[in-house]
């Protein structure tokens, strides 16, 4: 893309206030980005969509990564994880993500919250993309 | 809680088809239409995925 394509493109939706707070808020809240945009119907079932693998995983005894491992697929893993905002942080608190290797359903788990902070990401991209005008 | 690997992945696969639906289309009736194509491409997946697995093995 060219500088002016680029220039274009940014005076057509500018980016404000209101759609970086849209964007922070929606990632460490699944769906409150849109919440706070008055698209409820789309926020409630985001919310249960992130929450609800969030919740599976918990009662599969998945596992929660932790940022400094040394190992890349760790850091990998950190990185999705991460995306579920307050719920990860939540998890690391109450010291739920321990991880049982020895029980099948619990490497399952691990891959759900991986997947429901990489939507979670979608969503807060999404209801940023709405703040600026750039979806409906 | 013990699901089993088929029914992990319908599980997974109806939030994230929600996801995609609500992220990738702007009305509310192609959000329903693109949730379901990506509901049963997953499990069409699965299923496809399952065969084939069952085939290598015999």
């Amino acid at each position: 893309m060219t500088a002016e394509k680029a220039a274009a493109q940014s005076t057509q939706h500018p980016v404000t206030l209101q759609s970086i707070v849209v964007l922070i808020l929606g990632w460490l809240l699944p769906g409150a980005g849109h919440f706070m945009l008055k698209k409820w119907w789309r926020g409630l079932l985001l919310f249960v969509s992130v929450v609800a693998m969030f919740a599976l995983r918990i009662m599969m005894q998945g596992k929660v990564y932790t940022a400094n491992t040394g190992d890349i697929l760790d850091m990998l893993g950190f990185v999705g994880d991460v995306g579920s905002g307050i719920l990860y942080f939540a998890a690391q608190i109450m010291d739920l993500g321990r991880g049982a290797i020895h029980i099948a359903v619990a490497d399952y788990g691990t891959k759900f919250i991986i997947v429901a902070g990489l939507l979670n990401i979608m969503a807060a991209i999404d209801a940023h993309h709405i703040a600026i005008g750039k979806k409906a | 809680m013990h699901l089993s690997h088929f029914s992990a992945a319908l599980v997974f696969a109806l939030f994230a088809s929600i996801v995609f639906g609500i992220t990738q289309r702007n009305d509310a009736r192609s959000m329903l239409r693109y949730g379901a194509y990506c509901f049963a491409l997953f499990v069409g997946g699965v299923i496809a995925g399952g065969w084939f697995l069952w085939l290598l093995k015999h």
